[in-house]
């Protein structure tokens, strides 16, 4: 079952049309092909997105777009909607059909010793599971091939127990991953990195060779872990830029881009912005009211989530009780750094309850919540600003990433 | 040959961490393969434990020993059965249950006298669990990190 999300994409139509030249050179779907066109000289490195309530229409704040998987070395495609962009992950996660999801094409199953090898992956309020599996995947004009990539799917073998002990919950349907995949473009290379390749009770228990409805712990190496589909493109390969213009407080959508490259384009260049280097864990500091936080930008969180009420003052929702309801708007301000690089924040949240009011809208810049000491700057933060997230290691005109630019 | 530590692990009881006592410490420790170290507060003891995979989880206790607080902080994510105790189910199945439109990337469940919250990303994990009648007086729910 498929769920269409809207195109109302703020894009030239030429580069609409581009698009789709480049997807139906995929040779995939009904989409008859077209070889009559040359290739561009330089890739479009623009993929239009889309913020709304999502595939699963349960979603706010939710940025979307599509990418098309292929069979490897194949014209065996499908191009999926209602993907997730998230930069608070990393590596591309497709909802199966027998999850309710959209993706219906067989792609290869990795093995470990002749078994299939299943994944755990760790988010923050819900783990995904299923098999690893190969794709050669088009977004945009850009072409990463033969890419390790989960397909989430709850009929895969048996959820291992080092995997529910997390107590979060298993987000493998439409209903509960609220999007047909998620597509992890943050800072690092990929999914797990170098814990996974640990053996014991270092291993943080991601990757299963499953035998049967038996899964074992396996260690991973980097190279067969998900990747993190922007290090395989052949240019614009460095990092990405997502592109939301200022939100009008509430409405039903907001369109923008996912820009591929950093300084590699006309079109990607850094301009102004500050630049953040990130630590090996993926954050950097913001400073509230005298306090420092470890902090990140996270396009997959769907508010801004930081402190406690006992902290802001600001009360949670009687009913939407994960968000917080200011009696009055709250103006806010906190302080983003890395090392010498600082930049003040000014924010505003809004009581989500009235905010939620009306369901048509799903694009809330003033939507915000308590966290645990962390300071997360999610989805609102990107509305009115281009936010950049360079690479671990990848060269930039800005010095080689980890960093996020804004 | 099933090695002599993963037999001790099997054998452990199911037992208490949050709202059990300091034995129930020790457990933890052992559970987790975990280094432990204890900073004593005017009104509380945090025992802080490390675990092999990276992840710092500190137990905060009351100067009867009760355990109030949990929390954690590192590149995986703890055992929850664990650290939770007798709350884990409730925990799970209030967790499962998440309204639509509710919050992404997240997670905070607050009934039967227990607080859990989640947050974080991918390969950073930061949480805490805690007893809200049980906090000493004057402690802020800021200071559970």
């Amino acid at each position: 079952m498929k769920f269409p999300i809207p195109l109302r994409f703020g894009i030239a139509s030429a580069v609409l049309a581009l698009v789709g030249l480049q997807l139906a050179s995929c040779g995939g779907g009904s989409s008859p092909s077209n070889n009559m066109i040359p290739p561009p000289t330089s890739a479009n490195n623009v993929q239009p997105v889309v913020v709304n309530s999502g595939p699963a229409n349960n979603y706010v704040n939710g940025i979307f777009t599509s990418v098309t998987v292929c069979v490897p070395s194949t014209s065996n495609c499908q191009t999926i909607n209602g993907i997730l962009v998230d930069t608070g992950s990393y590596g591309l996660r497709l909802l199966s059909s027998a999850g309710g999801g959209a993706l219906t094409l067989s792609l290869p199953q990795q093995t470990s010793s002749g078994n299939p090898i299943g994944e755990c992956a760790g988010f923050v309020s819900g783990f995904t599971w299923g098999p690893l599996k190969t794709a050669d995947i088009t977004i945009s004009g850009e072409h990463a091939g033969n890419v390790p990539i989960q397909v989430v799917d709850p009929t895969f073998s048996t959820v291992p127990e080092p995997c529910k002990i997390r107590g979060v919950p298993e987000n493998d349907t439409l209903q509960t991953l609220g999007a047909n995949g998620i597509l992890g473009i943050g800072p690092f290379a990929q999914d797990c990195g170098s814990q996974c390749t640990l053996t014991g009770m270092s291993n943080p228990n991601w990757y299963y060779s499953c035998a049967g409805s038996s899964c074992q712990v396996i260690p991973m190496p980097l190279a067969q872990q998900v990747q993190n589909p922007v290090p395989f493109f052949a240019t614009d390969n460095n990092g990405v830029i997502v592109e939301l213009p200022a939100a009008a407080n509430p409405v039903p959508t907001l369109s923008g881009s996912l820009v591929f490259g950093i300084g590699t384009q006309s079109n990607n260049t850094l301009g102004v912005s500050s630049i953040f280097p990130i630590d090996a864990s993926g954050n950097f500091s913001t400073s509230y009211k005298g306090q420092t936080y470890p902090a990140f930008v996270d396009s997959g969180s769907n508010g801004y989530f930081f402190l406690d009420s006992n902290t802001t003052g600001i009360p949670t929702c009687p009913s939407n009780s994960g968000f917080y309801c200011p009696a009055l708007t709250a103006n806010l301000s906190a302080m983003t750094s890395s090392g010498s690089v600082s930049e003040t924040i000014n924010f505003n949240v809004s009581d989500a309850d009235t905010l939620f009011s009306n369901s048509a809208n799903a694009v809330f810049n003033t939507l915000g919540g308590p966290n645990t000491g962390m300071f997360d700057w999610g989805l609102p933060f990107f509305y009115g600003r281009n936010v950049y997230t360079a690479v671990e290691s990848k060269n930039t005109p800005g010095g080689v990433g980890p960093y996020w630019a804004y | 040959m099933v090695p002599v530590a993963w037999v001790l692990l099997l054998n452990l009881p199911a037992f208490a961490v949050l709202g059990g006592d300091a034995s129930s410490l020790r457990d933890d420790q052992v559970h987790m393969n975990a280094s432990l170290r204890s900073t004593q507060m005017p009104a509380y003891t945090i025992h802080e434990l490390r675990t092999p995979a990276g992840t710092i989880v500190r137990e905060f206790a009351a100067s009867g020993g009760r355990i109030f607080a949990v929390s954690w902080n590192g590149p995986a994510a703890p055992d929850l059965r664990q650290l939770l105790g007798p709350h884990f189910e409730d925990f799970q199945q209030a967790a499962a249950a998440q309204k639509t439109r509710g919050p992404r990337g997240v997670l905070f469940i607050q009934q039967n006298g227990v607080v859990v919250q989640m947050g974080g990303h991918m390969r950073s994990y930061a949480g805490r669990a805690y007893l809200p009648d049980q906090l000493p007086t004057g402690m802020r729910v800021d200071d559970l990190r």
